[in-house]
């Protein structure tokens, strides 16, 4: 038989007429900028707070200093913590809404939305009302004998943490759910006629079932949680800064643009790196599947 | 339909209060007398009186609201002209195409800002308005393309040869049948971008210039002064609310079509 879906050798001019547009736009708007910032990472500061001319390495050497260093495997643990106790959520989440009624699902679905779409700083500031030296949190806490009376919980790791994964969670819910809805859950109790325990067939059976939702969730929380800045500048005291807030510091306050620009390299090849690690590992596994077919 | 363990249900129980707790603290604090809002002082709707007093929130509303008008349209029509280019065509230039799209998506928002500083900053152009534009225009496409290719992958498209065998031009086509079915996903997607724009901060932070308040710039140089933390907490329970109707109104645009 003919290959079906013939590949057109050539774009036709008319594809180009719809296409230009937007990908025009992408490129000379997120392209060019990324490009940009890889060339500045090159160039010397200006006193003025400027771009300076000639090429220089100085801005990389900055990697090489150990507090740099320790900040990049600091954003790296949290952002890794923040997807692991994500996960932890979403599995049993997205379990629990694929079995529901379809009344429920729609239910859960909009009370999983509707923090999602809360604009940012408005999720922040609730946090920090409810874990301030007078807030709700604190004020539990503290009668409960955990902290002393009066004293903030703001401003440190578990702080920054706490409102990480607030704010990620939703994208893990979204695509597990997505993925265990489509799940067949009938191989459970076939696995379960045959004698399994219920935690090994949920370790067997289910999670591999949805593993495409799970990477994807991961790769949804881990990224952007990478370049997190407000919630470290808000959240966190010293010991709990963040390469994105350490970026826009230089950025703003100190007013270094060529070496935030050599941080903002380095955390689009960290970005990179995870992208096609987890994305690349799906397409490798879908092909896979497929050759097994 | 099998019950749940007493774990799952304690997961999901736990997951939504996180959520939503906070979330109501913020509503009930908007109206307590007290300031600080650690106890309940008695029933004010004073800060929301204060909050339509306060110029500067209202003046960064205005201008929120003047580049959200301004970027939903743009936004619109390249995301569905792109959406359309996706789904129609195959070639190597969409998988590049639909790559580019998504990128706004992926990336750290702290990235996409930056870099769009440094851009604006070496091609000479000042920062403001123009750029805010610029910025909003660029993430509101990424959401408008995914929302309208979920949206023409439901569309039948033998309805549009039907129209051509019935002698109506390509053009007739598109007007009289294409776009008004495509109608509430173009609202949906319209909507969608109106709010995200409407939203942003870290993206605005970085792009804007002096005298650009957008209003999550605002909030934020409350939040970080701590001054006027009431107002806040009026200002947040009127964007919940705000929120909530658009995401049922969004819900509502994108349900399935009915079946004849």
């Amino acid at each position: 038989m003919a290959n079906e879906h013939p590949t057109p050798p050539h774009v036709s001019r008319n594809e180009w007429t719809v296409t230009l547009p937007s990908l025009g736009w992408l490129l000379i708007f997120v392209i060019s900028p990324t490009l940009i910032i890889l060339a500045q990472s090159f160039r010397p500061p200006d006193l003025t707070g400027a771009i300076g001319s000639g090429w220089t390495l100085q801005n990389w050497e900055t990697w090489l200093r150990q507090d740099v260093q320790h900040l990049a495997l600091h954003t790296l643990w949290l952002s890794a913590v923040t997807t692991g106790f994500c996960m932890m959520l979403a599995i049993p989440f997205g379990w629990f809404m694929a079995r529901t009624s379809s009344r429920g699902k729609q239910v859960l679905q909009l009370l999983v939305i509707i923090p999602f779409w809360t604009n940012f700083l408005i999720r922040i500031f609730a946090w920090k009302t409810l874990l301030n030296q007078d807030g709700l949190m604190t004020r539990a806490a503290a009668f409960m004998g955990l902290i002393p009376a009066h004293e903030s919980l703001l401003y440190n790791e578990g702080a920054v943490l706490l409102v990480l994964i607030y704010t990620q969670l939703p994208f893990a819910i979204l695509p597990i759910y997505a993925a265990a809805e489509k799940f067949d859950f009938s191989l459970l109790d076939a696995a379960r006629d045959l004698g399994a325990s219920h935690l090994r067939s949920f370790l067997e059976v289910f999670l591999p079932g949805i593993k495409m939702g799970i990477a994807a969730g991961a790769l949804m929380v881990f990224v952007p949680a990478l370049g997190s800045f407000l919630i470290p500048e808000m959240m966190g005291g010293h010991d709990s800064e963040m390469l994105g807030s350490r970026i826009s510091q230089r950025a703003f306050a100190d007013r270094n643009l060529p070496e935030a620009s050599a941080l903002a390299s380095g955390l689009v090849i960290g970005v990179l790196s995870a992208t096609l690690f987890i994305g690349g590992g799906m397409a490798w596994w879908r092909q896979f599947k497929r050759r097994q077919a | 339909m099998k019950r749940s363990g007493f774990f799952t249900r304690s997961v999901i129980l736990t997951v939504l209060v996180f959520f939503h707790l906070p979330l109501m603290v913020l509503v009930i604090n908007s109206f307590n007398a007290s300031r600080f809002g650690g106890t309940w002082e008695g029933f004010t709707t004073h800060w929301y009186s204060d909050l339509f007093r306060n110029r500067e929130v209202m003046e960064a509303f205005k201008r929120s609201l003047v580049i959200a008008l301004w970027s939903t349209p743009a936004a619109t029509l390249l995301g569905t002209l792109a959406a359309v280019a996706l789904h129609r065509f195959h070639s190597r230039l969409q998988k590049v195409h639909f790559l580019l799209v998504q990128l706004p998506l992926v990336l750290p928002e702290v990235l996409m800002g930056f870099s769009m500083l440094l851009f604006f900053v070496a091609m000479g152009i000042n920062l403001g308005l123009t750029t805010i534009w610029i910025a909003h225009v660029t993430f509101c496409l990424s959401f408008v393309t995914m929302v309208m290719l979920g949206r023409l992958q439901d569309f039948d498209f033998t309805l549009l040869d039907a129209a051509r065998d019935l002698g109506a031009t390509r053009w007739q086509a598109t007007t009289r049948i294409l776009l008004p079915l495509l109608w509430p996903g173009i609202l949906a997607s319209a909507l969608l971008a109106f709010t995200v724009s409407l939203d942003d901060f870290v993206i605005t932070f970085f792009v804007s210039g002096p005298g650009t308040t957008t209003l999550p710039v605002q909030i934020y140089s409350m939040m970080k002064t701590s001054r006027s933390l009431p107002i806040i907490n009026a200002l947040s329970s009127l964007l919940l609310f705000g929120t909530v109707i658009t995401v049922a109104s969004i819900h509502w645009l994108t349900r399935p079509a009915r079946k004849l």
